[in-house]
């Protein structure tokens, strides 16, 4: 089962006044595996406590399947965030993980036990889990709750590369035979970028992009080549240009925009190449208030 | 059955899609996938290269738009008989443009005079019909 999950002018303000969230649009359809980045403060974590009732909006409206998930069970029930580490201090694993199942009614034990293997997790307490093994405990419950909108905030913070590689794998392996709405945040971008079927930026508590990970992809190109012939195929082509580096008289230009296949031949025309750029630094530049002109 | 195996990893940058569709391309013309070869399910593909499905799928439909993969309902995706043809005949359309023509420049470039370049032509030429 999934469910849509959409914003509405979503605002979030907190007692001391700060303003995580300011009018944020967002409409994630059912299904959908979503990367949410932003920088550290950008709102990230209080977007996915709003979907997950934790907070209420301040302003405007959060919608989880067309109806305001606050205070009502039936929908927070649909609604699976997950933090960075596991908690349950003296409770032990399985102990944790036998309430975990109470509190969901989509969980499935036996694939619970499975990633309990797959993850190495000890049947010990909580508290005497290392930090990784307790992300992985973390994770494992996002993964055998199945729930219809499943959150990850940052959720791989102590785990090894392996494990987190696993996770992922799970992550897609399950999705694919139990299709969910998937929210991940994280700092590792193009170590699961291909996972995102959509992307959306925040910055500064505002949605700055949000597109399919491809197109997005698309958009972000690195323009090479002598410096006026670069200025002038960049404002000719309406290309926002991010950042520029330049080394004698050559310049390099990250630009974002549409760029067509009769563009791409007058740049070549014009010796210019075009080359593409990750998800990642396109998020750095996308993410940078001011473009800034550095010496290489 | 053959699977084609994939053996190249992509490289996260350029959009996925087109990777896949290029990928299995490079397939279907160095013969790893022959015509009438059932071609990895979308789920397969996406598993193998962590890739999310809705993208493989992607790939895959413009393979079928161009005519170079064929659907058979509820069994999965196979090569078009004549998807090697088709490839050839598009590699040759572009060969001109993105093989011949940077090599003109090239030469321009380091001031080698196009009568040498075409006289190496006509001597590699005569070299491989002896």
């Amino acid at each position: 089962m999934t469910l849509d999950l959409e914003l509405r002018g979503t605002s979030l303000r907190y007692d001391d006044g700060t303003e995580a969230l300011r009018g944020i649009d967002l409409a994630v359809p059912a299904g959908t595996i979503l990367g949410l980045l932003g920088r550290n403060g950008a709102g990230k974590s209080s977007l996915m406590s709003l979907v997950a009732s934790l907070h209420r909006p301040t302003g405007g409206q959060v919608l989880v399947g067309g109806r305001e998930p606050w205070e009502r069970p039936d929908l927070t029930a649909q609604v699976a965030l997950i933090g960075e580490a596991a908690e349950g201090g003296t409770w032990k694993v399985r102990d944790a993980l036998t309430s975990a199942g109470y509190l969901r009614p989509t969980w499935d034990p036996s694939y619970a036990d499975r990633l309990l293997d797959l993850f190495e997790i000890p049947n010990v307490k909580i508290s005497n889990l290392s930090r990784g093994k307790r992300a992985a405990l973390a994770c494992l419950v996002g993964l055998a709750g199945r729930t219809p909108i499943t959150m990850y905030d940052e959720p791989y913070l102590g785990m090894d590369a392996p494990t987190r590689y696993a996770f992922y794998d799970e992550v897609l392996s399950d999705y694919m035979v139990h299709p969910r709405t998937v929210i991940i945040s994280t700092h590792h971008i193009d170590e699961v970028a291909s996972l995102f079927g959509q992307v959306a930026i925040i910055d500064a508590g505002r949605l700055v992009t949000y597109d399919d990970t491809d197109n997005l992809r698309s958009r972000g190109v690195e323009v090479t080549g002598p410096t006026s012939a670069v200025d002038d195929f960049t404002s000719a082509a309406g290309l926002r240009v991010l950042t520029t580096r330049r080394l004698g008289g050559t310049k390099a230009a990250v630009t974002y925009g549409e760029l067509t296949e009769a563009a791409r031949r007058r740049a070549a025309d014009a010796g210019l190449e075009l080359g593409p750029i990750s998800l990642q630094d396109l998020f750095v530049h996308l993410s940078t208030p001011q473009p800034e002109e550095a010496a290489l | 059955m053959n699977q084609g195996t994939p053996v190249a990893t992509l490289d996260g940058r350029s959009p996925i899609y087109r990777q896949i569709a290029e990928q299995i391309s490079a397939d279907i013309l160095s013969g790893a996938l022959e015509p009438d070869a059932q071609v990895m399910s979308t789920n397969q593909f996406a598993a193998h290269f962590r890739i999310n499905p809705a993208t493989v799928a992607k790939g895959f439909q413009q393979l079928v738009d161009d005519g170079l993969l064929y659907k058979k309902r509820g069994i999965g995706m196979f090569v078009s008989p004549d998807a090697p043809q088709r490839l050839r005949a598009r590699h040759r359309e572009r060969f001109m443009a993105d093989v011949v023509d940077p090599m003109i420049a090239e030469a321009h470039l380091i001031g080698i005079d196009l009568d040498d370049v075409v006289d190496r032509i006509h001597r590699r030429r005569q070299d491989d019909h002896r």
